[in-house]
């Protein structure tokens, strides 16, 4: 028996004035995906058809490298923040979305540093 | 994690017929909710044949013609059968909507009415709002001022300023919209859902209430406010033909206009 009323339940605990950030970097790296995925679609497609020298050497340049981490940085945070809003959306509150939510952007910080190490170790070496 | 089918004991069954004791060339099936919670069996979707030639054009007409003279156990809430108390708002042809408001002829076929989706329903027709209007409650809907009033004069506005609060001081709160909404469905303990935040956004673009900030404040959450996904549903069932994710849009445009 719960004589909590109505509006109590309504307010909750308040408003956690954590959410703009979240929102707006989302907006923020979906434009950035927009140029930069079309870039990496097209260099990948360049590499198909090119030999290892030449995609070892594509590697070298500054732009190229530039280019390809600020894709990946975009990539992940985008997958991290989107996935989170879609774990909250249908994973009641609780431990497991808490779990998912950690999981997910742990997976994707390490996803990113590889990828930056793997690029940087082409270019660097 | 999410239901994608309805519980046991609130799946609908095939429920009763009920004939027409008249015939003519205009004769339409409705089929409607039925469900008592103190008869403790699953709710059902009863049919009911009308004579359209001895019947009114809207929904509501023929709601009220079967209470009044086939079934006056059928329960709905109606009030001012002109689209602006909001009572009688429900889901007619997978559509929420005013009953009062909706032409039996827009109904190409069969009538499927059913009450608002995924709330609690009390009987039949009529669901429980009572959350719903305390979230609206939640966002203070009232002039907030610290000004003290002009002792021989309302507080003014201008022709701009008033203009702003077009399209948005039209909402009946029926709550058409809020209920159609799949992130309400999934998470109105917590989102406000469209029909509060419109309201919300009535009294932030106000030029005479003083509460912006802590309106701001309040709605800065990321279940209260940004579970909406611009899914839209909002506005295609809105019955007065608002813009809740319109709103909605201008409180985000304004929560980065103060970073």
């Amino acid at each position: 028996m719960k004589y909590e009323s109505s509006l109590k339940r309504a307010q909750g605990l308040g408003s956690s004035k954590s959410s703009v950030h979240h929102w707006l970097i989302q907006r923020i790296t979906a434009i950035a995906l927009i140029p930069l995925g079309l870039w990496f679609v097209g260099f990948f497609l360049l590499l198909i058809t090119s030999s290892y020298e030449e995609a070892h050497a594509a590697f070298l340049s500054p732009w190229t490298v530039t280019l390809a981490v600020s894709f990946v940085i975009a990539l992940f945070y985008h997958a991290s923040l989107g996935m989170q809003v879609i774990w909250e959306d249908y994973v009641p509150y609780g431990l497991t979305r808490w779990a998912l939510i950690m999981g997910t952007h742990l997976f994707c910080f390490f996803l990113a540093i590889l990828s930056i190490i793997s690029i940087l170790k082409i270019f660097l070496t | 994690m999410v239901q994608l089918r309805l519980p046991p004991n609130s799946r609908i069954k095939k429920g009763k017929t009920f004939s027409s004791p008249t015939k003519s060339a205009h004769m339409k099936l409705f089929h409607i909710y039925r469900y008592d919670p103190d008869d403790k069996e699953n709710p059902r979707l009863d049919t009911y044949e009308l004579n359209l030639e001895e019947c009114g054009p809207m929904v509501l007409d023929a709601l009220i013609k079967i209470k009044n003279e086939v079934d006056p156990t059928l329960t709905f809430r109606r009030s001012c059968r002109e689209g602006i108390c909001g009572s009688c708002a429900m889901n007619i042809d997978g559509t929420n909507t005013l009953a009062c408001i909706k032409h039996i002829e827009e109904c190409k076929s069969d009538v499927k009415i059913t009450p608002l989706p995924h709330l609690y329903v009390i009987k039949d027709l009529v669901p429980d709002l009572s959350f719903a209007y305390s979230q609206y409650d939640s966002i203070k809907p009232w002039l907030q001022s610290d000004e003290t009033p002009p002792s021989d004069k309302e507080r003014l506005q201008s022709i701009e300023e008033r203009e702003k609060l077009d399209g948005l001081w039209e909402c009946i709160l029926c709550f058409c919209c809020t209920t159609s909404c799949p992130s309400y469905w999934w998470n109105g303990d917590k989102y406000l859902g469209p029909a509060t935040l419109l309201q919300s956004y009535r009294w932030i673009a106000d030029s005479r209430d003083e509460a912006t900030g802590e309106r701001l404040d309040v709605l800065e959450d990321p279940f209260k406010l940004y579970r909406c996904h611009t899914i839209m549903n909002c506005i295609n069932t809105c019955p007065k033909n608002l813009n809740p994710a319109k709103a909605i849009g201008k409180i985000k445009k304004k929560m980065v206009e103060r970073l």
